[in-house]
């Protein structure tokens, strides 16, 4: 690992940009719009808790919930250090970025996991 | 549209100004002239004084970039009549230290360039005897788009992250370490991306993408920074699969 | 604001330079430089937006009435707003990213590299489809 991190970290941003770019606003408009605001009848407790226990929603739920974060990160990594000019402490800011993109990961990946 | 138009010209001359100022200078407007022959006006019948740099005025010898109304660009290119009716703005590249009026320091440039090795890197030259490296067609189209570029440093006066970022190596420097790369005839990629995969050689670019838009050869600076990220990513993986494989 | 003007006289027979430093508002100066900004920013809605639904991924776990309450929550007016602003942050980070996508996957078939537009088409057409899939599994139960 002595490798500089950061091609890593550029290909995980872009990937989660590219997931998020195809699958968020349809996600956003019915889950967080649609659904709640009742414009359409969403999915039942029930039909919705089989969907998601299912193998492949909880991998396809683990990436869309992990690289998007590893997007943020990256990105707001950079938006940071451009914004207030800073010369030093980017290595702190780059530190809470990814390691909040990590404990996400783990909880994401913890949260699912366990789901039953 | 009107006869004249009014060059607001930024001045600083190093051993009397602690900072820029601007000076208005009338000049006919017509309809044949660039920039910078309003600005070689100005040289010959107002202000001798005027210090600028130019040379071929034909977008070739890249030394006339400046600021015109704070977009980069190669003032022989730029018809003065699409800033009528004026006034428009004349400085010096943006986020370059500057020497005196519209002349900018280009060392640090320079020093950029240098690092990245723009020409061919051979482990082993062959004997003269042995005659040319040849080129099929196919293998120049690969790098020509790159090898366009004239060193003209408006890319670099269109990127914020050079203005931000000392270390960062620059938008035509690296396109010009691509185009090495990409050529056929070269093995020194290897050597390049070393020098840009550190620090910030590369990954300060954040792909605003300005630079590709004021590139006045379409060189698309823009597109070989993502490529060459693309590529050290791969090596990254590469390093990490087959730890065995590399070097 | 200060202006900085290097110390020459450690080499007298060179000039002064002038070096502007960089506004802090840099990015408000020029349309580009702030789009690209607003661009940057959304990420704070993408990253928002994934941990909003881990959260609902855990209401989930937490049985029906948990979830129902989850559910009625995010239909509160605030909740709503805040929602709809995703939406349109992420839509924009959308458009930027998959506009951006020919320069980054160089695809050629043979000598013809494929045009700009094909590639960003063949994303939007991407996401279309990966849209519908998920609007068909969602609308079904």
């Amino acid at each position: 690992m002595a490798r500089n991190p950061t091609p890593l970290m550029w290909t995980l941003f872009g990937a989660g940009g590219m997931l998020s770019a195809l699958l968020f606003p349809i996600h956003i408009f019915l889950l967080g719009l649609a659904f709640p605001l009742g414009w359409l009848e969403g999915p039942s407790y029930e039909s919705l808790h089989a969907l998601v226990t299912h193998p492949i929603t909880r991998l396809y739920l683990f990436a869309f919930i992990s690289l998007p974060l590893f997007h943020w990160a990256h990105r707001f990594r950079y938006t940071i250090n451009d914004l207030f000019q800073l010369k030093q402490g980017t290595g702190i800011v780059a530190g809470i970025c990814y390691g909040a993109a990590l404990v996400g990961t783990f909880t994401a990946a913890y949260t699912l996991w366990t789901l039953s | 549209m009107a006869d004249t138009i009014t060059l607001d010209v930024a001045r600083y001359g190093p051993e009397t100004d602690s900072e820029p100022s601007f000076q208005s200078y009338e000049v006919p407007c017509r309809e044949d002239w660039v920039v910078l022959d309003a600005l070689n006006y100005v040289k010959d019948q107002l202000d001798g004084s005027l210090t600028y740099r130019w040379s071929c005025r034909m977008g070739v010898c890249g030394s006339c970039g400046m600021m015109v109304d704070g977009q980069p660009k190669l003032t022989c290119a730029v018809p003065l009549s699409d800033y009528a009716p004026g006034p428009v703005r004349i400085e010096p590249l943006q986020f370059f230290p500057v020497v005196r009026d519209l002349v900018v320091d280009i060392n640090d440039f320079l020093e950029k360039l240098r690092k990245v090795q723009p020409w061919i890197v051979r482990d082993e030259e062959k004997p003269i005897a042995e005659g040319e490296y040849r080129q099929t067609p196919a293998q120049l189209e690969a790098y020509k788009q790159f090898s366009m570029c004239i060193n003209c440093m408006l890319c670099y006066a269109a990127c914020p992250v050079v203005g931000l970022e000392e270390e960062f190596t620059g938008p035509a420097a690296i396109a010009l370490a691509q185009r090495y790369n990409l050529d056929s005839r070269d093995q020194g990629a290897a050597q390049r991306m070393e020098t840009l995969d550190e620090h910030d050689g590369m990954w300060g670019c954040t792909f605003v993408g300005e630079c590709t838009k004021v590139c006045p050869k379409n060189v698309d600076p823009a597109g070989a920074i993502q490529l060459y990220k693309v590529a050290s990513a791969t090596n990254w993986f590469k390093s990490m699969l087959l730890p065995w494989g590399s070097k | 604001m200060g202006f900085e003007v290097s110390d020459g006289t450690h080499d007298a027979g060179r000039p002064r330079l002038y070096r502007r430093p960089m506004p802090l508002g840099w990015w408000l100066q020029n349309g580009a430089y702030f789009r690209f900004v607003v661009r940057e920013l959304t990420c704070v809605f993408v990253g928002l937006f994934a941990v909003l639904s881990l959260w609902q991924v855990r209401a989930l776990g937490q049985g029906a009435e948990e979830y129902a309450r989850f559910v009625e929550r995010l239909g509160a007016p605030a909740f709503a707003a805040l929602s709809g602003v995703t939406l349109v942050a992420v839509l924009y980070h959308a458009v930027t990213f998959l506009n951006l996508t020919p320069t980054i996957v160089v695809i050629r078939i043979g000598q013809q590299r494929v045009p700009g537009w094909a590639i960003a088409g063949a994303h939007y057409a991407a996401a279309v489809v990966l849209s519908g899939v998920v609007a068909w599994i969602l609308l079904q139960g």
